[in-house]
């Protein structure tokens, strides 16, 4: 079966992963680093991602984009109010926000696409083959659009997303892999963006999810922008200026604030530095904590509701797991502590857990692991909006995926020959109050009196926490035809025509191809100068020997960077030091042929006489 | 979301047909010949799904042994890389399956789903004042309104009172259901007897009936006093 990878496609970064025999590993890039920061930018020379991307953000902050994630699946609405932190333009067409880089506009998947393609490029570089086929993992909490547009960025950048699968899980199966506990084990991911909390028991191999919950609008940017609201008010209460809506100055506050919290969950005290105005200020930890207690607070209620769903108490829970970045911070350890009573686990590095976890669901579905099954629930009710905008539940949260349920639609008036239903996920009992899905229109329905036609409407909820709808009229056995108005959301003729447009976009790809192309040259040279040194060395001078060393390290060098031109040179230069060597490899080689075919002729004859 | 515009697959007309090499599955969840993997039955139902009789004591540990077992044979991680058909049954079995699972596993939604297969029960069972409270539900309502005109009004010594009562109303209401369930599980015991009979006789069936008629009795007050205690809960919080 093909390889298939694990991404983690995280708010602030993300990772690949794959099975090293039986152990996950991350995938590290050519500069070394196994996380790519999640970052877009435009500029001159075409798009870049992750590192380069994030180096030049300060010059560059209007066409640079970070935490998409936090757009994903959503409308312009949704994040209205965080619009103030960011500096690039943002608009929305047919429910889908559109982001400006350089003088295109981009959604939401088409920037993660960019993220996956350099993930892609990684492991490709590593395994010397390409990759299509991968796990990649959502937050718990995500609803059908959020996951329906991870899928689309997959398809975007011409990947097969065999599986989606729920962050907080991925970490479980990571860790029981490397514990082999049994029990009920709670995990806490607290990361850039969203929170999730899911409980689960582990029983012999089986990793049952037995309630999730939490919110996809919380993470690290929340607590960043605590501070920088701190820091912003500080700044014009001594300079009189107010740096709103200068974009520039307020990402300078951000990373300044970023990296300051980051230093908080080991020291206790540490100074803010801006280049503007020289401001100074320094903040301790309990000061930051006062700014952000009521945001971790925030996380303990979903905590408490899936501890409620999953008919547990918290004394219940065996262990408690903490995944993401944000939670090396003291404050959060100390409350989920609080509520569980016991010593939460962060031996797993909470930036790798879950990318490794993806690698091993990854696994499972490639046929390498056949004793591990992972059995997760869907997060939102699932409903249908019903006279006077009420829900009524077809599938309650907390339900194991795969599900379905069916429902029995009819007409209303005489001779109706199409039905409307709104599809809506959430948990409150009126529609306008739950997340909007979708509209749907079942076609094709015979005219009848009202009542008479009998449509029965199939949902099913698949492995991936994704809603699929069929239709069918029961009178007359024929599958009703569906029109599908996703409320937030790309129709599948909008992924193809971008999965087109993608190549528009991939300069900065094929720059990547040319290197990965140029790399494996450079292997493939390296690899034959090795043996032959090895095998054959004694056959040059020793001169001639160093010279060949010397070439061969000088390309080794320019390999592990990314300046293809240089690399393409120096394979050359190391053939060339060779061309001697091979030379004499080869008239050895004849002279060897020729004596082992003498020293035959000489058995055979003996043979005969 | 995904709409399919195309037929699920169906179900082959002779159960006991193998789709695939069309040899006799023996209504097996695997073909004997080809080992490929068969559809449940559209209308299996969930007891038969999970290989139990229509009985309401279910050992919990060994209903969960089951699950599991049958998890592992449907569940679609198994089936990536497989056939088209093998998966769109793989994703269908195991959403049946973990319906059952999800089902029987609870006692209440265990008994309405009896009732639904013995019955021919409506789909939810509507909820019913219990006689014998009458007088008190009455009477909690008219604190439940208490409270909320005075939460709203602000009057902190008429809401603190109005809470008051419907703390002891809670209680009330507690205990009620406690005694419903436990007659509820006295049922379960009946009942499973007399599936255990085996028998045709009229007498028996008519037991059968009484026995279901009480059980969807107690359910429909068990609803009604469940919704009124989340009410309350509501106020409360």
């Amino acid at each position: 079966m093909a390889r298939i990878v694990g991404i983690d496609l995280g708010t602030t970064n993300s990772l690949i992963a794959y099975m090293n025999g039986k152990t996950p590993t991350v995938i590290r890039g050519p500069e070394g680093h196994a996380m790519v920061p999640s970052i877009v930018a435009s500029t001159q020379e075409g798009f870049l991602v992750g590192d380069k991307a994030k180096a030049q953000f300060l010059g560059n902050t209007a066409q640079t984009v970070y935490s998409v994630k936090r757009f994903m699946g959503k409308g312009l609405t949704d994040v209205t109010p965080e619009l103030q932190y960011f500096d690039f333009n943002l608009s929305e067409q047919n429910g889908v926000i559109r982001l400006q880089l350089g003088d295109t506009w981009l959604t939401p998947p088409e920037i993660s696409a960019l993220i996956l393609k350099k993930l892609k490029d990684h492991a490709e570089q590593f395994f010397h083959e390409d990759i299509r086929k991968v796990v990649i993992t959502v937050p718990a909490y995500f609803n059908d659009s959020q996951r329906q547009a991870t899928k689309d960025a997959g398809k975007i950048a011409g990947l097969d997303v065999v599986r989606l699968v729920n962050e907080p899980t991925a970490a479980s199966l990571a860790y029981g892999l490397q514990k082999r506990k049994q029990g009920i084990i709670a995990v806490y991911d607290l990361g850039g963006g969203t929170f999730d909390i899911s409980i689960l028991k582990l029983k012999g191999g089986i990793f049952e999810v037995l309630s999730t919950n939490g919110n996809t609008h919380l993470g690290g940017d929340d607590f960043d922008r605590r501070l920088v609201d701190e820091i912003v008010k500080d700044y014009q209460s001594r300079s009189g200026k107010t740096p709103f809506p200068d974009g520039a100055v307020i990402q300078n506050m951000r990373i300044a604030a970023e990296e300051a919290k980051c230093r908080l969950s080991s020291e206790t005290e540490t100074e803010i530095h801006l280049p503007m105005d020289n401001y100074r200020r320094t903040f301790t930890r309990a000061k930051f904590e006062n700014l952000v207690n009521d945001l971790v607070e925030k996380t303990l209620a979903p905590c408490r509701q899936a501890i409620k769903d999953a008919g547990l108490s918290a004394t219940d829970v065996d262990e408690v797991v903490l995944v993401g970045g944000s939670t090396r911070m003291p404050l959060v350890r100390q409350q989920v502590q609080a509520l569980f009573g016991k010593t939460p686990h962060c031996e797993l590095n909470p930036d790798e857990v879950v990318a490794l976890g993806a690698a091993v669901q990854a696994h499972i579905l490639a046929g390498g692991i056949t004793d591990m099954l992972l059995l997760d629930v869907t997060p939102l009710s699932l409903g249908i909006e019903t006279l006077g905008g009420i829900v009524s539940v077809l599938i309650p949260r907390n339900t194991t995926i795969p599900t379905s349920a069916r429902e029995m639609f009819t007409t209303s008036v005489d001779g109706q020959v199409v039905v409307d239903m709104h599809v809506v996920q959430g948990e409150r009992e009126l529609a306008r109050d739950c997340r909007s899905l979708a509209r749907f229109e079942l076609r094709g329905i015979d005219p009848m009196p009202a009542g008479m036609p009998k449509i029965e409407v199939v949902f099913l909820i698949d492995a991936n926490g994704i809603l699929q709808v069929a239709a069918k009229e029961l009178r007359t056995g024929k599958a009703a035809s569906i029109e599908v108005k996703p409320t937030y959301g790309l129709s599948e003729a909008d992924v193809e025509r971008m999965v087109e447009d993608s190549f528009a976009y991939a300069e900065a790809d094929v720059e990547a191809r040319l290197l990965i192309e140029a790399r494996n040259e450079a292997d493939t040279v390296m690899t034959h100068v090795e043996r032959a040194l090895r095998q054959s060395g004694e056959l040059a001078p020793a001169d001639e020997r160093e010279a060949i060393r010397q070439a061969l390290e000088e390309l080794r060098q320019a390999r592990s960077g990314t300046d293809r031109d240089l690399i393409h040179e120096r394979t050359t230069a190391l053939n060339r030091a060779t061309e001697h060597l091979a030379e004499v490899m080869m008239d050895a080689a004849l002279k060897d042929a020729l004596g082992s075919k003498r020293a035959a002729e000489i058995l055979a004859s003996r043979g005969e006489s | 979301m995904e709409t399919q515009n195309k037929a699920l697959p169906m179900v082959p007309l002779a159960r006991s047909m193998c789709w695939h090499c069309q040899s006799d599955s023996g209504g097996e969840y695997f073909c004997g010949q080809c080992v490929k993997v068969q559809p449940l039955s559209k209308d299996i139902d969930y007891f038969t799904c999970l290989g139990l009789p229509r009985k309401l004591s279910i050992d919990t540990a060994s209903l969960e042994g089951k699950f599991y077992e049958m998890s592992r044979a449907f569940h679609p991680d198994f089936y990536e890389g497989k056939s088209e058909m093998e998966q769109a049954v793989s994703l269908a079995n195991s959403a049946v399956l973990n319906q059952a699972y999800r089902t029987l596993k609870d006692p209440i939604l265990r008994v309405e789903y009896l009732l639904r297969l013995e019955a021919g029960a409506a789909k939810d069972i509507p909820g019913k004042a219990p006689a014998d409270l009458f007088e008190a539900i009455l009477e909690i309502q008219e604190h439940l309104e208490e409270f909320q005109t005075a939460t709203a009004g602000n009057d902190t010594a008429a809401s603190t009172r109005a809470a008051d009562s419907l703390r002891n109303a809670r209680k009330t209401l507690e205990s009620k259901r406690a005694a419903l369930e436990s007659r509820l599980a006295e049922l379960f015991q009946i009942w499973d007897r007399l599936v255990d009979k085996h028998s045709h006789d009229q007498a028996h069936s008519d037991q059968k009936e009484q026995t279901l008629k009480e059980m969807r009795g107690l359910l429909s007050e068990r609803t009604y006093v469940a919704n009124m205690l989340g009410s309350i809960a509501e106020a409360l919080e």
